[in-house]
């Protein structure tokens, strides 16, 4: 028995998402020397001879076997728990779904807010766990009106606030991210100082379960037909090339399109009714004032009943823009650019900041056009 | 803390007459069997000493016994070798959908070299009927194969009377003995069956070594081509330390029942008195007769197994949610599925499995923490998270 045995299932411990990536690793290992009693879990969230895994890929799926080594080097138990039909449900076939209406999904938010803040928190619970630990970079304070604030992690290369936007008050209260506070080279050091064989372990980028043969492929085998082509259509609706599918489209994408025009043309619509893309100049993308976002989500803020002032984040680390919230019925919200902006893909969260704190953020809803 | 091992049914520790015949077949009989010198006669020698032992061990004449990896080699060689040898009889095999995968998925391969395959569901008691096996036997059927003891549940199955439905209409009868060898009575002529498999380390032998039986007459085509080892049947070169160790293992196991049986199952039945006593809502799968002296199968209703197998683990606890799976994923157990358990109670099964170093010291200190854990657990399930 390598690892530390403890003597009563009911002291509080901390449970540790563990991919077998250095940043999980690392948060394991700061927990631990804060002297938390640490229970690390790794997730099997897909048949392994189902998907040809990206290596290094996001906080998903690692190889097991890395995260069995960093608990053994670190001396805490480990266990891999399935987690393969939540995932398949809210995350793989989510991801499907949405690209097959036309949208661009971020399948990293339901993975937080489902797989590992739900599902994974309630199995942590079962081991007596009153605390969840991830390797995200982003950090959980004390906020105003009693509620913790979300903010963004110190390091601003590696921020993940985006994709825990989502996340509950009840959730946060149950999170921990020891590595909100470090930046990717101190989380590298801490790994090279403990002898973790993962220290300089490629960084995830693509999403997990996608296999190299890119998205794609990976829609047109799961939903089972073939990917149908369908026209390209210029601003005056004249047919200008074919598409491959739609679902190798996302709104603001130049590279691919294969129409040739004196100037670069951009996606500016994805739309399954007509099974058309849309493609427009540089010039012609920059006209989005107003979105609509739905599912949305107030996590450092209660719900307002005004107008709030936003630095919205419309992308994964695309640069913020200001813009102004406005809560609509039904958990929508309307976000108004103080300059016109590129459109956002339907599907892509938006986050919405307020300096490092994340106010809220939710899904943009599509545009109708015409 | 020392660890409370109960998991004997996934594998057993090695014990220390097999670790010594182990190592010095290792270490002294190194020598090739096929070799004709002096060397290679010792080990000769050994291997063919080995394979009186564990023959006689099942009642089975020694030329009957070939070795093996392990369970679920002999189980592919039988199955496989066996209905590819008759493929000119017929192109018909049945099993129980209680069997371990390395039968159950190697008559559902067989199905893609165009062999039909009946899968005979158990009943709630977790046995096969042999009416039913009888039923699902035709003219075609060239093979039967269902288990001696189910490795989750522990339940013995009517082998006897399975073989001789089997027999009755002109098939053959393959039994899978892993978990039953060493528990009870293994014994080829009163059981009467073609085939057998055995496996060295559900019986404190070594892992990578197992037999099979294979009454004389019976036709195998072999998995693997090689020289002459094995009647030709598995060759390549003998493992000789694995083959002595099982040997031992096996002689061991056989000679001293039914005394450690009853040690076995006094332990057991004392285990489940208590959780049926102490614990509300609970259930038995897999009844108490009938049933190998050291399985035990309990589900805790409105738990998850996997929660209560990870906090007897913390508290050094070992056992299982049915059986090991690879990945060390877990998923419900097809064999509660195929007794017509429901899902959800499947989901909340245990296995406890008992073993030569188990004590009742250690009973009793499962029984000190289960009820707490199920408790705890079962508060938990009843409050929702993230609401």
């Amino acid at each position: 028995m390598t690892n530390e045995k403890r003597t009563s299932t009911v002291k509080p411990v901390t449970v540790v998402a563990i991919s077998g990536g250095v940043d999980s690793s690392v948060a394991a290992a700061v927990l631990k020397e804060q002297g938390r009693d640490v229970i690390g879990i790794g997730l099997q969230l897909v048949d392994p001879e189902d998907v040809c895994v990206t290596p290094g890929s996001c906080c998903g799926i690692e190889s097991m076997e890395d995260a069995r080594r960093v608990a053994e080097k670190l001396g805490f138990p480990f266990y891999v728990l399935n987690f393969k039909d939540v995932f398949r449900t809210f995350v793989t076939d989510y991801f499907i779904d949405s690209y097959l209406r036309g949208e661009t999904p971020n399948p990293c938010v339901p993975c937080n807010d489902v797989i590992k803040f739900a599902e994974l928190l309630r199995s942590a619970r079962g081991l007596g766990a009153t605390c969840l630990a991830t390797g995200h970079y982003a950090r959980i304070e004390p906020g105003s009106g009693g509620r913790l604030a979300l903010k963004k992690g110190i390091d601003g290369n590696k921020d993940q606030s985006y994709f825990l936007y989502s996340l509950t008050q009840e959730q946060l209260a149950a999170a921990s991210f020891p590595l909100g506070g470090m930046t990717k080279p101190q989380t590298r050091a801490v790994a090279r100082d403990l002898g973790l064989k993962v220290h300089d372990k490629q960084e995830s980028q693509d999403i997990c379960f996608v296999g190299v043969e890119g998205y794609a492929a990976f829609i047109e085998q799961r939903c089972g037909h073939a990917l149908e082509p369908g026209p390209i259509l210029d601003d005056s609706g004249a047919v200008v090339g074919e598409h491959k599918g739609l679902v190798n489209y996302t709104i603001g994408q130049r590279r691919g399109l294969g129409v040739s025009f004196p100037e670069p043309m951009y996606v500016v619509d994805v739309d399954p009714g007509s099974n058309s893309i849309a493609v427009t100049t540089a010039q012609g993308l920059k006209r989005q004032n107003r979105l609509v976002l739905d599912r949305v989500n107030y996590v450092s803020i209660a719900p307002p009943s005004a107008p709030v002032r936003v630095s919205a984040m419309t992308r994964y680390r695309k640069a913020e823009v200001p813009a102004t919230m406005s809560p609509l019925e039904g958990g929508a919200a309307s976000l108004e650019f103080d300059d016109p902006q590129e459109p956002t893909a339907p599907g892509q969260s938006v986050v919405l900041y307020d300096g490092d704190t994340v106010l809220a953020g939710g899904i943009a809803v599509r545009e109708f056009r015409g | 803390m020392d660890n409370i091992y109960l998991d004997n049914a996934a594998t057993t520790p090695v014990r220390p007459e097999v670790q010594e015949a182990f190592s010095e077949a290792l270490g002294r009989t190194y020598g090739n069997p096929s070799s004709i010198h002096t060397v290679g006669q010792e080990a000769k020698k050994l291997l063919e000493e080995s394979r009186e032992r564990a023959a006689g061990a099942i009642g089975s004449p020694p030329g009957n016994i070939i070795f093996t990896s392990g369970g679920t080699e002999s189980d592919n060689l039988a199955v496989a070798g066996c209905a590819r040898a008759y493929k000119d009889k017929g192109n018909h095999i049945v099993c129980s959908g209680i069997e371990h995968h390395a039968v159950l998925n190697c008559c559902k391969a067989l199905q893609a070299e165009g062999f039909e395959l009946t899968v005979v569901p158990a009943n709630t008691d977790c046995i096969v009927e042999p009416e039913r096996v009888a039923e699902a036997i035709r003219p075609e059927t060239v093979l039967v194969s269902v288990m001696y003891a189910n490795n989750e549940t522990g339940t013995l199955q009517p082998v006897r009377e399975l073989c001789a439905a089997a027999h009755e209409a002109g098939a053959l009868f393959h039994t899978d003995a892993v978990q039953a060898a060493g528990k009870v009575e293994v014994n080829v002529e009163k059981l009467g069956v073609d085939l057998m498999s055995l496996s060295g380390h559900k019986i404190y032998g070594p892992k990578g070594v197992g037999a099979l039986y294979i009454r004389s007459g019976t036709k195998l085509l072999p998995l693997v081509y090689g020289g002459h080892h094995e009647k030709s049947i598995r060759p390549g070169t003998e493992n000789v330390p694995g083959i002595a160790a099982f040997a031992t293992a096996l002689e061991l196991a056989a000679a001293e029942l039914p005394g450690s049986a009853n040690r076995l199952r006094g332990l057991k039945e004392t285990l489940a008195a208590a959780i049926l006593e102490n614990i509300p809502a609970v259930q038995r799968n897999g009844g108490a007769e009938n049933s190998l002296p050291n399985v035990l199968n309990v589900s805790f209703e409105g738990v998850d197994g996997e929660s209560i197998l990870l906090n007897l683990d913390l508290l050094g606890i070992s056992v299982s949610t049915g059986s090991a799976c690879t990945s060390g994923a877990i998923e419900p157990s097809h064999v509660l599925l195929a007794m017509g358990v429901p899902p959800r109670i499947a989901q909340s099964s245990i296995r406890f499995s008992f073993g030569r170093e188990n004590t009742e010291g250690q009973v009793a200190r499962v029984l000190e923490v289960l009820p707490d854990i199920i408790r705890r657990l079962r508060d938990l399930s009843v409050k929702k998270i993230g609401e």
